[in-house]
């Protein structure tokens, strides 16, 4: 089985009126048309899962995920009752529902499944699975967003969603169900007269959009505490999805992203956004807060069950924080370096230019920013052997010299020779291998491969690599 | 006219008589006759569905151990004090029927379904047959939108009644045997501030005290709220396990106990005046505007109410409390 992926994620409006009404008013009939474009978009990736993280669903005993394969009702908006009913049956995947809950738990996390008939499923997502799924043929997940939840707990809550998608080769897509202003009109209004609320959320909206639209979604979840005091009320749920959609995007700023629609729902700013994995762009970021990898709780001051003790940590997930120091890389007439890829561990460019080839210094797997090592370090930092994923750490060199070579301004097409090195050839051949096919070997560069007894850092895999130098740089 | 001999008889008997408001009781007592209308009583009662669970009614379908005695037992004692009064309906205002455009009442005859609370699935799963008094709703609407204040009458039927209005509802009146005036909250301090949700909520009050007054029924006004409202953000393995159960920190412990002496000593209007910091140090669900509306239609009541029984459930602060207001038809001094 290959490795699960995010293929995709999608921010959408709450409101009903995209599905009862859309024809009431000019706006709300291009969110829905950005709506069915989304659900396209959807089916063209072949996306086998849509997880759904609801705004409108808010929970107190951490965060709760459906479990109900088939959850059956009849739903009516509190405020927009009069619009009408949206009877609702939907396929959900109750299986992806516990894994993820048992990752939760092995990552420090409160979270419960919910399977029981009549469950009220939020208007968010209802009006999501209707639209972006509007014939049941995807398996879906629906998680609650917590009222007391902060940035931890929601990055967290991401990292678990992926670790299950990834461990069971699902191909994903993200939406969060929620609107950028959410300042609604207080009195009923005429649908042609619906606008943003005021000039100020309008403004904020599209400086939001334009971020997203730059595939700029860690900056966004960067600014969203500045974003809740600016254009949000004070509701139950404060701007929390844009954490929970950038670390489903492993927190990155270069995504491509897509504006596809943003209008007025009763004076709250709703948007349709697409954003591709796919790497575009600088991918410069800030970070005002560190990236967080297990929930640690809150130091038992409001747990009912506060002499309960921790989980134990992921193993596969944690980084080493020993090894080599980190360094800039050294920067000349003819070198490439990239922001969005790992430190080197010496005095060294990641690239050089000479005529018309590029020369890249050894690609490990190891992230930018965070320099943890996906699918884990090969030993901790006594030395001691763990178990890691050869794979993963593969698709990381792979990813990682995507991003030099695009610095560079060409592409992982142009890779024309590489030498790899394993740490153990006959653990790891066949996974390296099998990544190899699926990826660089789609490309057809010349290839050797050696075993070696180590590398710097605690990774099993590295590659050196020449590729062709863009033209016209 | 069974009813007005009945009252004209509580007028006039000694022992049914509040004798500290003798000398001018009696004219407004027969203003009271000639109208007819008439809140019986006013109550903070709050909804957490464990109140529910723990009681164990056929209605609901999770299954208990008991749990959570002290409110459950305020419950009965309000009940009891309630027992011989008659009344024709029962106004509620709950604040998990939210809504951001103005204030919505509930305007058919009938609301039949399942609710199930999207917080504590496992606790509340509520088979609610009700029924709704759609002249004295209509009233109420009327009055406020004739006040000013922005109202729409909710008339799908398939709309579900949020599980605050049912919990209150139930543990008020488990025999549902009278008809609902249910209102929304409307979460103008979402929007605005403690101050302007109160400046609105006492409006609304004033305008269902007025509806009912002028309908010519006998009305039990309710406020479904807990006062401080930090929740525990974990639920032990058994729900009912009281030894787990206790305030979430002594400031809410404070706020709590500061917000009855003051309902204990008929000083509302000091209520209403430090709204805006207990609402938000208290993280109280009077942000809803339930409590300030009840106050409101009790015409900022200044005699003692009656503590019906205080305490936590999953960490929030709730108490019970009755202003037994048949008692004090004087109303405002």
């Amino acid at each position: 089985m290959s490795q699960g992926e995010l293929v995709g994620s999608y921010i959408v409006p709450v409101h009903p009126h995209t599905v009862l009404a859309p024809e009431q008013n000019e706006g709300w009939q291009r969110l829905r048309d950005a709506f069915d474009e989304a659900a396209k978009r959807i089916k063209e990736a072949e996306a086998d899962l849509l997880i759904i993280y609801s705004t409108t669903w808010p929970s107190i005993i951490g965060h709760q995920i459906q479990a109900d394969p088939n959850p059956e009702w009849v739903m009516v908006d509190h405020d927009f009752h009069a619009l009408g009913s949206i009877p609702y049956s939907f396929n959900i995947d109750a299986e992806f529902a516990h894994a993820w809950d048992q990752a939760n738990a092995k990552r420090g996390l409160k979270s419960r499944t919910v399977n029981y008939t009549g469950f009220p499923i939020d208007v968010g997502s209802v009006v999501a699975l209707k639209l972006l799924n509007p014939d049941n043929s995807i398996p879906a997940v629906i998680v609650s967003s917590n009222v007391y939840a902060n940035r931890s707990e929601t990055t967290v809550l991401a990292k678990s969603c992926l670790d299950v998608i990834k461990a069971t080769g699902r191909k994903a897509v993200a939406v969060t169900a929620m609107s950028l202003s959410n300042r609604m009109f207080t009195t009923p209004i005429e649908p042609k007269d619906d606008k943003i609320h005021s000039l100020k959320d309008d403004e904020w909206n599209r400086k939001i959009l334009e971020f997203l639209g730059e595939g700029r979604l860690e900056d966004v979840g960067q600014l969203s505490r500045t974003i809740h005091k600016q254009i949000r009320v004070q509701k139950v749920v404060a701007f929390k999805p844009m954490w929970w959609l950038s670390g489903m995007n492993g927190n990155r700023n270069n995504l491509t992203g897509e504006v596809l629609a943003y209008e007025a729902i009763h004076g709250a700013g709703g948007a349709v956004v697409h954003l591709d994995p796919t790497p575009s762009g600088a991918g410069d970021k800030e970070y005002d807060e560190d990236d967080v990898e297990f929930f640690s709780g809150e130091r038992n001051v409001l747990d009912a069950e506060g002499d309960a003790p921790l989980p134990e940590p992921l193993p596969d997930q944690s980084s080493s924080s020993s090894g080599p120091a980190l360094w800039e890389p050294t920067t000349g007439e003819s070198s490439v370096n990239s922001e969005a890829a790992p430190k080197p561990v010496g005095m060294y460019p990641h690239a050089r230019r000479v005529g018309d080839l590029l020369y890249l210094s050894g690609v490990g797997p190891r992230q930018p920013g965070t320099n943890a090592i996906p699918g884990g370090p090969i030993s901790d930092d006594q030395g001691a052997p763990l178990d890691y994923d050869i794979k993963a750490q593969t698709r990381a060199v792979v990813e990682n010299i995507t991003r030099i070579l695009e610095e560079a301004g060409g592409s992982i097409d142009d890779v024309l020779d590489v030498t790899s090195f394993l740490v153990d050839m006959d653990r790891d051949f066949s996974g390296y291998n099998e990544v190899w096919a699926e990826t660089l070997g789609k490309v057809g560069p010349t290839r050797t491969t050696l075993a070696i007894r180590a590398l710097p850092t605690p990774i099993a895999v590295e590659m050196k690599v020449i590729a062709k130098a863009p033209q016209g740089n | 006219m069974a009813q007005l001999a009945a009252l004209f008889e509580s007028w006039v008997s000694p022992d049914l008589h509040d004798s500290s408001a003798d000398a001018d009781i009696a004219p407004k007592r027969l203003a009271c006759l000639m109208t007819q209308g008439e809140i019986v009583a006013g109550c903070l009662a709050p909804h957490p569905p464990h109140l529910v669970y723990a009681e164990n009614p056929p209605q609901n379908e999770p299954v208990a151990e008991g749990g959570w005695e002290q409110l459950r037992w305020g419950y009965e004692r309000l009940r009891e004090s309630l027992k011989d009064v008659e009344y024709d309906a029962i106004v509620l205002l709950s604040p998990h029927w939210q809504t951001y455009v103005g204030t919505h009442f509930l305007g058919l005859p009938q609301f039949k379904s399942l609710s199930v609370d999207p917080v504590f699935p496992n606790l509340f799963r509520y088979h609610y047959d009700l029924n709704i008094d759609v002249d004295l709703t209509m009233k109420i609407h009327d009055k406020a939108a004739e006040a000013g204040l922005a109202v729409t009458m909710m008339e799908n039927p398939d709309f579900r009644v949020d599980y605050g209005t049912i919990t209150t509802g139930h543990m008020f009146n488990p025999e549902w045997d009278k008809p609902l005036v249910v209102i929304s909250s409307n979460r103008s301090r979402d929007y605005y501030s403690v101050e302007v949700m109160q400046e609105m909520m006492i409006e609304l009050g004033k305008v269902t005290r007025e509806a009912i007054l002028e309908s010519g029924k006998k009305v039990v006004v309710l406020a479904s709220n807990s006062l401080s409202h930090r929740h525990f953000t974990t639920e032990s393995a058994i729900p009912e396990d009281m030894s787990k159960e206790h305030i979430t920190s002594h400031a809410m412990h404070l706020w709590d106990m500061r917000m009855i002496e003051y309902f204990r000593t008929g000083q509302a209007q000091r209520i209403l005046d430090e709204m805006p910091e207990f609402t938000e140090q208290a993280i109280a669900e009077s942000d809803g505007g339930g409590l300030s509306w009840l106050l409101s239609t009790l015409d900022t009541p200044t005699y003692p109410a009656t503590l019906h029984g205080y305490g936590t459930i999953i960490g929030t602060g709730n108490a019970i409390v009755e202003w037994p207001e048949r008692n004090h038809t004087e109303g405002s001094q």
